[in-house]
């Protein structure tokens, strides 16, 4: 994808982590996305989460469809396997690998198009199965690619480029979240690394399906004046409603987050998501009260942020069909092949 | 009249939803076990009840297992059709109906022997619950049948009891149904009828089941682990029969953990989708679908030819086009299976015959999947999908192992210096792959849009077209891979029959009626595509060629002309596509018909 060869430079002051890599480490081909990109920010964050939890870049699965969006997992994660599906249709992709081996990590990057307009009922499903795995929308209510057509995300009397204004209701991935039974529903900004980083974080430990919508402005079609999806616009009526932080399993919850509007959030693996309410009212076990509490702030034009919702015991996928905990790809032939007497009690049913 | 047995063909017509189904499976397979080869067609309309059905069962001493076309007892069952039923039947033959009720006068025909059996009244006089009494009327007329045909009953009342081994009650019922039946024929007709059943021992070393069950049973001696589908018929069956199958062999004796993982997807697109995923991260992976689902699953297909990912689609085939008649049965997904999706694109495809054959094709798909890194479609049909057919019986080679195809251990990758996704180092234009998850050094990205050899995007023309150009290469291997084709050659004849898939037992039917008028005719059943050379040479060393298949357009005739060297003067089509299973007369009638013109010529 890129036309030259990123400079591979490791600086010895770099710092590592437990596995003795660096943040270069994790990073991947030069981006072709334009200068200014929410996107590339995005990529950041990315590397910095994976970096922090430690976890082997080739123990993750990059998942996209098509669009801007779904060429960035070309730019991190170098030593990971990636697939860039047809567009829209990174979900069933995403399910079928992680049916066959439910142990890596799975990572979907999507945009606003092909998930809320060519791939909403893929996305919808694999919601709604709980897939394991982080789903990130980088959402800029434009089609970059295809130069600036209007995606389901655009608000109503958003203004194009080119001065037309949208007409229709937008889709929210976040509402559609929260309605659908997601198990894991944020929303955050390309623009605001402290708060996505640990969100991407929590995402990934999640068991389930994690949606992060991120708001992710397109500087070339869609950051102008009267479009709702400009780095001005969303800093403007930026709401964070929560404020996570992710605490790894060994390390022990800092007492400051005990008293007041801290609430610890155990994940599966044993870490911990301590949410800390920026809002006195919010509270983001409730399904129904995230709903209203978003619905309502809508209505003033504000950008709700943060981890929205979360419900860490709902079963993913595996859970829920009784799956072994080996990969099924690596499911030695003996224990799959019933074999010839087996054959023959079989055939008898046919007589 | 002279008796005949073991030979001739019984029709039951009747509504859907009434369980005739059962009574129908019974009366066949008692036939089936008494030694009498035997084979079942079941007619029945997209719906869930109400609308006409028709089931036949053709008798043959000689093992035939196509249509014969005739109709020498009718069971009318069905007021609806009444008119229609009694028309079909051949002349000399036999019309069984329900005489509880007065029926018309002039509803009769002079060469057909009318038989009427009380069946509703005495059925009604001995069951009180109303969907018995409805049921019962079905075994009821078993009965009555048992008796003109001479069935073993002790073989019907074994089968009941095996049938209804942990529903005791059902087994009281039914005999009580059958015996009423029987009796009343016993009494009022002069049992048994010229046509009868007598006992031999044909059916040793064979079993009655659908293409469908058997199709999902070589999966799962395949060792699939995932897989995705989304209901449509005639394939549902099929992924039945897998999970079924599964919840038996493929649970983990101690903790009761699944081996298996199946997704009833979305719609189609996700259901490859999921195929493609799990291929790719290195499960066997499968879909069952029909013509509309394959529609659907187009781009994706394209996508799993251009970025090499096996996967096992099987498309039983209903009569298009749209949704056509989705219980009736067609070849016609030929052309489009081939060349599947946009962009350069070819593919590899299975032809079964029986459910047999389902079975063992269903193993070599995945096999083959994988060796060749692209999707495999099986392509059966309705008619072999899920009709029980009598087939050898299966045996299992425990030597048997999966080929994986080229995938690059840890060890290999670790030891490598660099890795291509997309090299040809072996020279049959397969390219090595590795898994996720294994080793740093085989990360690659796996996409549709263009890329070289190395696995890096491009839009440079000559990088393009040598992986395009391997893939035609690639293609080119499998020709020597998929199953050869079956040949009933004899030297020095000059005339060949090139068929497809279930036309296979109207064919050898017809060749058999050919031969005794005198006529010889060679056959070749072709099994997969791309064709391999022995298609190529058959076609080339006969002067007359007749394309036996299924569909209006002739496409098996079509990919003939397209991917071997013979000449259209060659080629005569005999076109079967009314969505009912083919039977002899056509092939027997169009050859026999060609060859005089050619004589009188």
């Amino acid at each position: 994808m890129s036309f030259m060869q990123k400079p591979r430079v490791i600086h010895s002051k770099l710092p590592k982590n437990e596995l003795g890599l660096t943040t270069r480490d994790y990073e991947g081909s030069m981006s072709t996305l334009c200068a200014g990109c929410g996107h590339d920010s995005i990529t950041a964050a990315l590397i910095q989460a994976f970096w922090e939890l430690n976890i082997e870049p080739y123990k993750v699965a990059k998942m996209s469809g098509i669009g801007c969006s779904s060429k960035t997992p070309a730019y991190f994660l170098e030593e990971a396997h990636g697939i860039n599906a047809v567009h829209g249709r990174m979900p069933s992709i995403a399910t079928g690998a992680n049916a066959a081996d439910r142990n890596l990590y799975y990572l979907g990057v999507s945009g606003d198009g092909d998930s809320l307009s060519i791939g909403f009922g893929q996305f919808a499903h694999a919601l709604r199965r709980n897939i394991n795995m982080l789903y990130i929308i980088e959402n800029n209510g434009v089609y970059g690619l295809t130069k600036g057509q209007f995606s389901a995300s655009a608000d109503v009397g958003s203004k194009a480029k080119k001065g037309e204004v949208n007409q229709q209701p937008p889709i929210d991935p976040v509402i559609a979240a929260l309605t659908l039974g997601g198990s894991f529903v944020a929303r955050s900004f390309s623009g605001d690394k402290g708060q996505l980083v640990p969100l991407i974080k929590a995402g990934i430990m999640h068991n389930g399906f994690a949606l992060l919508d991120v708001l992710s402005p397109c500087v070339t079609f869609n950051d102008h004046e009267d479009s709702t999806k400009s780095y001005a616009h969303t800093r403007q009526f930026y709401h964070p409603a929560v404020h996570a932080d992710f605490v790894p399993q060994k390390k022990p919850i800092r007492a400051a987050y005990e008293n007041g509007e801290a609430m610890p959030v155990e994940l599966h693996d044993g870490s911990t998501v301590v949410l800390r309410k920026v809002s006195k009212d919010y509270n983001p076990t409730n399904r129904a009260h995230a709903y209203s509490y978003l619905h309502e702030h809508q209505k003033r034009g504000e950008i709700v942020t943060g981890l929205l919702y979360i419900d860490e015991d709902q079963r993913e996928m595996h859970d829920i069909s009784n799956t072994v905990s080996e990969a099924l790809r690596d499911l030695p032939y003996a224990e799959l092949c019933p074999g010839s007497a087996a054959l023959e009690e079989i055939q008898n049913l046919y007589r | 009249m002279n008796t005949r047995s073991n030979d001739f063909v019984i029709k039951i017509a009747n509504v859907n939803g009434t369980g005739s189904a059962s009574a129908n499976g019974l009366l066949m397979k008692a036939i089936f076990r008494m030694g009498i080869p035997v084979v079942g067609k079941n007619f029945f309309p997209s719906n869930i009840q109400g609308l006409p059905t028709w089931f036949e069962i053709r008798v043959s001493r000689e093992g035939y297992l196509a249509r014969s076309g005739r109709v020498d007892i009718m069971v009318a069952m069905n007021a609806q059709t009444y008119a229609r039923d009694l028309a079909d039947v051949s002349p000399g033959g036999y019309l069984l109906y329900d005489s509880t009720w007065p029926r018309d006068k002039q509803l009769t025909r002079d060469d057909v022997t009318l038989i009427g059996i009380p069946l509703a009244q005495m059925v009604n006089e001995q069951f009180e619950n109303i969907r018995a009494r409805i049921l019962m009327k079905n075994v009821c007329y078993l009965g009555a049948l048992a008796a003109l045909l001479d069935l073993d009953m002790r073989v019907l009342e074994e089968l009941l009891k095996e049938t209804f081994a942990d529903k005791q009650k059902l087994v009281a019922g039914n005999l009580k149904a059958i015996e009423l039946g029987y009796q009343y024929a016993k009494q009022h007709c002069d049992c048994p009828l010229p046509l009868r059943l007598e006992p031999m021992n044909a059916t040793a070393g064979h079993i009655m089941v659908d293409g469908n069950t058997l199709a999902a049973l070589g999966c799962v001696y395949a060792g699939a682990t995932v897989g995705a589908w989304y209901p449509i018929t005639p394939s549902t069956s099929l992924m039945d029969a897998f999970k079924e199958f599964c919840e038996r062999y493929r649970v983990d004796p101690e903790t009761g953990k699944q081996r298996y993982c199946i997704v009833q997807a979305e719609d189609e697109l996700a259901a490859i989708g999921m195929v493609l995923g799990a291929g790719w991260n290195g499960a066997r992976a499968f879909t069952p679908t029909s013509g509309p689902g394959l529609s659907l699953m187009n781009e994706f297909i394209g996508f799993a030819y251009y970025a090499e990912i096996p996967a096992v689609i099987f498309d039983v085939q209903r009569v298009g086009p749209s949704t056509g008649m989705p219980t009736r049965t067609q070849q016609a997904d030929l052309l489009f299976a081939a060349y599947a999706s946009h962009g350069d694109t070819r593919h590899v495809l299975l032809f079964p015959a029986d459910p047999a054959e389902c079975f063992h094709m269903a193993v070599a798909a995945f096999d083959l999947a994988e060796r060749l890194q692209t999707p495999v479609m099986v392509l059966s049909d309705l008619d072999i999908g899920m009709n029980d057919w009598m087939v050898p019986k299966l045996s299992w080679d425990e030597d048997y192992v999966p080929d994986r195809g080229k995938v690059y251990s840890q060890e290999q990758l670790r030891d490598m210096r660099v890795f291509h996704r997309y090299t040809d180092s072996d020279g049959d234009g397969i390219a090595y792959r590795s898994l996720p998850g294994v080793h740093p050094g085989g990360a690659y990205f796996t996409r549709g849009s263009g890329h070289n050899r190395r696995g890096a995007y491009t839009e440079d023309a000559d990088e393009y077209q040598d992986v395009l150009d391997r893939l035609r290469h690639k293609h080119d291997t499998a020709k020597a891979l998929v199953p050869a084709p079956v040949v009933h050659s004899k030297k020095g004849v000059k005339t060949g029959i090139v068929s497809i898939g279930s036309c296979d037992a109207a064919v050898r039917e017809a060749l058999d009626i050919l031969a005794r008028e005198g006529t010889e005719v060679n056959y070749l059943r072709v099994r997969g595509f791309p064709f391999n050379r022995e298609v190529e040479e058959f076609v080339e060393r006969h002067e007359h060629l007749f394309v036996v298949e299924q569909n209006r357009d002739a496409q098996l005739k079509a990919l003939l002309l397209l991917e071997t060297n013979v000449e259209r003067r060659k080629l005569t089509s005999i076109l079967h596509y009314g969505g009912m299973p083919m039977d002899s007369r056509c092939i027997v009638s169009g050859i026999s018909e060609a060859l005089a013109k050619g004589a009188a010529a």
